[in-house]
């Protein structure tokens, strides 16, 4: 049986094949016909060659086997050094045989550089940031992903987000209706607590465009109302689009590029539509490499650079401190050592690690570094998709250590992580290895630590 | 035999040398594509440029990197026997007095017994690096017999040439043999991965160019390489 009824080289377009999918538990029947998956040698071929240009051929080329990047990695060290585990290896023995063998390779050998692909790198790019002639084995593994993904090669989970994002233009289920009744919920319920609280749909020219993560309005709507609460505070005239709200992208995890394109798209349709001056993403790290750093490059934006200007959280958290548009409370900084998580994708891929710091020093009283941090900072160990695929939770869980270990060398409790997939994974990290630590996206702590003006507080009857 | 090997054969391995580098440069900027490598190289050039030489740079200097500094010994051998690859052939008064004989034109060059030091220096650096590939059970992983190949290639004008210059009793031989590993290592730049002569460069210059221009060399100072 070449191809499967749910494994196959084709996206998942409509709702009824995403149902399909997400009625198989864990995958089963999904992995189980990936086994009989035939691989399409000369399409394989076929894409390489339009697209495996002289980077990628060059990064393979004249790898030197120095092994400078083994110790970059944090797979390596959380797996007690194995040589195995040195990104050089884990790329040549992927893609590096797959373009020797001119794309003849089996079913077996595909599975294989998925697991790899998935399960011993999350395109943290950390290691390329080592090695001397500027090889981002990260990249190569993303680039890998998108090969996989073409052959039907792909963790059910991604895919499975891939035509999340096909159908729903969001990485879940969560429909336009979905989205601004949620908007509409939150201000209600929080309104009483914050008079005058709103949550503007599709408001043109307003100066904030404000774009999220699907789990927001899924499974945490409070951070919705707590981001509004704070653009209140702030005095921000900010809106939401009711489409083209999600930046997050499984399909970039995934390889999908379709997807991926689709998905931007609908933000960029979003910024065109209301016209904002900029627009801020949520807490979230790959979302926002997603739409505002590769996303351009997707939709083929020749600048690249998104239409408007775009801002992750952070900034926009530090030019409200910096300007006095929200105050903190000197009395309510945070006294306890606290510690910091520098996303890979918006500290090392897109030059935040001053932003971060800057935050630190209007609310935190005794800011404690992790080692190594900023650009350097090793991945959380949940990245590029990994927190979602059960079929790697074991690999997934040893790669933790590291991340362990860095906090807890701070002696700091409480960690801030302003990056969902960051979040998640120090949650999980918490939950196995009961470090005694808890961990926080900034908007909850902001909320107690800011002077609230008079006039925005609820009045007492 | 002289005649032919400092004839015909070191003209034909400069041709290759040096065309061979020009089809390299060639090759690898008609294979950017900004699209494919999501990297705008014609827009925002100031910042790519300002990317590409810290990218470089930074690297250039012997511990002027993280990673540079975290292997200090591999970095001190690396180093020397570099520089010794590149100093010695070019400076050698040897080459300058046989240059001028046939081309007329000549260098300034470097005292004899320096160069006799770096030439020691760069057996001994190939001997550490050699030892290293085996004992670092990462590195002997991933070592295969084509980078122990390279290594010889690179040492062998080295040894010959320390052979033929002190003057050990076959010194014809060892002249000769050295006059061919010479020119094998010319050609052998551009042909096999020591084209990192030169693709270190652009590597270096693409990786600094993507970071400078998208990943966040127009927000933060730079990466800290
Ligand atoms: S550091 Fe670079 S050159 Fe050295 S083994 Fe790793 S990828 Fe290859
Ligand atoms: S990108 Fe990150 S996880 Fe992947 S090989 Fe490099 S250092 Fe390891
Ligand atoms: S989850 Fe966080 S730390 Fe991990 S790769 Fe993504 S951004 Fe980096």
């Amino acid at each position: 049986m070449p191809e499967g009824k749910l494994c196959n080289k084709k996206p998942v377009n409509t709702k009824e094949e995403l149902q399909a999918l997400l009625t198989d538990k864990s995958g089963k029947q999904y992995y189980e016909e990936m086994n009989h998956l035939d691989v399409d040698r000369k399409a394989l071929w076929g894409t390489i060659q339009k697209s495996f240009k002289s980077r990628l051929k060059t990064w393979l080329e004249i790898c030197s086997h120095c092994g400078l990047c083994g110790e970059a990695c944090f797979y390596y060290l959380a797996n007690n050094k194995d040589p195995r585990q040195v990104p050089s290896y884990k790329i040549q023995q992927t893609l590096g045989k797959i373009i020797k063998r001119k794309g003849d390779v089996e079913n077996a050998f595909m599975q294989e550089c998925m697991d790899t692909s998935y399960a011993k790198c999350t395109c943290c790019t950390r290691c390329g940031v080592y090695c001397p002639f500027g090889i981002d084995t990260g990249i190569m593994f993303s680039y890998l992903r998108g090969l996989l993904f073409s052959q039907g090669f792909v963790p059910w989970e991604m895919k499975i987000g891939s035509g999340m994002h096909r159908i729903y233009r969001a990485q879940m289920d969560v429909t336009v209706e979905d989205w601004v009744d949620t908007c509409e919920w939150m201000a209600e319920e929080y309104e009483d607590d914050w008079p005058g609280l709103t949550i503007p749909v599709d408001k043109q020219n307003a100066d904030i465009m404000y774009t999220v993560n699907a789990r927001e309005p899924k499974h945490y709507p409070e951070d919705i109302a707590e981001a509004a609460i704070l653009f209140h505070v702030a005095g921000e005239n900010w809106t939401v689009p009711s489409e083209g709200w999600e930046e997050t992208s499984l399909a970039m995890f995934g390889g999908d590029w379709e997807a991926c394109k689709l998905q931007v798209e609908s933000v960029y349709a979003a910024m065109d539509r209301l016209k904002p001056k900029r627009m801020v993403v949520t807490e979230c790290g790959h979302a926002y490499r997603a739409t505002v750093i590769e996303g351009p490059y997707w939709a083929g934006l020749k600048s690249g650079k998104t239409p408007v200007e775009s801002l992750h959280y952070v900034e926009w958290v530090a030019e409200a401190l910096r300007t006095g548009k929200l105050k903190i409370d000197p009395s309510k900084k945070i006294k306890e050592p606290v510690t910091y998580q520098d996303s890979c994708n918006y500290v090392r891929n897109a030059g935040l690690g001053d932003i971060a710091r800057e935050i630190m020093s209007y609310i935190a009283e005794d800011f404690r570094e992790m080692s190594p941090c900023r650009e350097h900072n090793f991945c959380c160990g949940g990245g590029g998709g990994l927190n979602g695929i059960g079929r790697y939770r074991e690999q997934r869980n040893i790669g933790l250590k590291v991340k362990r270990d860095q906090i807890l060398a701070t002696g700091a409790k409480l960690v801030i992580a302003p990056c969902h997939n960051c979040w998640d994974a120090i949650r999980d990290l918490e939950e196995i290895y009961k470090i005694g630590i808890r961990w926080s996206f900034l908007k909850p702590l902001l909320i107690n630590m800011i002077e609230v003006p008079e006039e925005l507080k609820p009045k007492e009857e | 035999m002289y005649e032919f090997v400092t004839g015909p054969l070191a003209w034909l391995s400069f041709a290759i040398f040096f065309i061979g580098l020009i089809v390299r440069i060639g090759l690898y900027i008609r294979g950017l594509d900004w699209r494919l490598d999501r990297v705008t190289y014609g827009e925002n050039v100031s910042y790519g440029i300002k990317g590409a030489l810290r990218s470089i740079l930074f690297w250039l200097f012997p511990y002027g990197t993280h990673s540079w500094r975290n292997n200090p010994w591999f970095t001190l051998w690396v180093f020397v026997m570099h520089i010794g690859l590149l100093l010695t052939p070019v400076f050698l008064l040897g080459h300058n007095i046989l240059l001028k004989e046939r081309w007329g034109i000549s260098l300034w060059a470097l005292p004899e017994s320096v160069a006799d030091g770096f030439t020691v220096i760069v057996i001994l650096a190939v001997i550490f690096l050699v030892l290293r590939r085996i004992a670092l059970p990462e590195v002997r992983l991933i070592t295969t017999a084509y980078d122990y190949l390279l290594l010889l290639i690179a040492v062998a004008p080295f040894i010959t040439g320390f052979l033929a210059y002190h003057r050990t009793p076959d010194y014809y031989f060892w002249l000769i043999a050295h006059i061919i590993c010479g020119e094998i290592f010319l050609m052998a730049i551009p042909l096999t991965k020591l084209s990192h002569f030169i693709l270190f460069f652009l590597s270096r210059a693409q990786l600094g160019m993507d970071y400078g221009i998208k990943r966040g060399g127009m927000k933060g100072k730079g990466l800290a390489w």
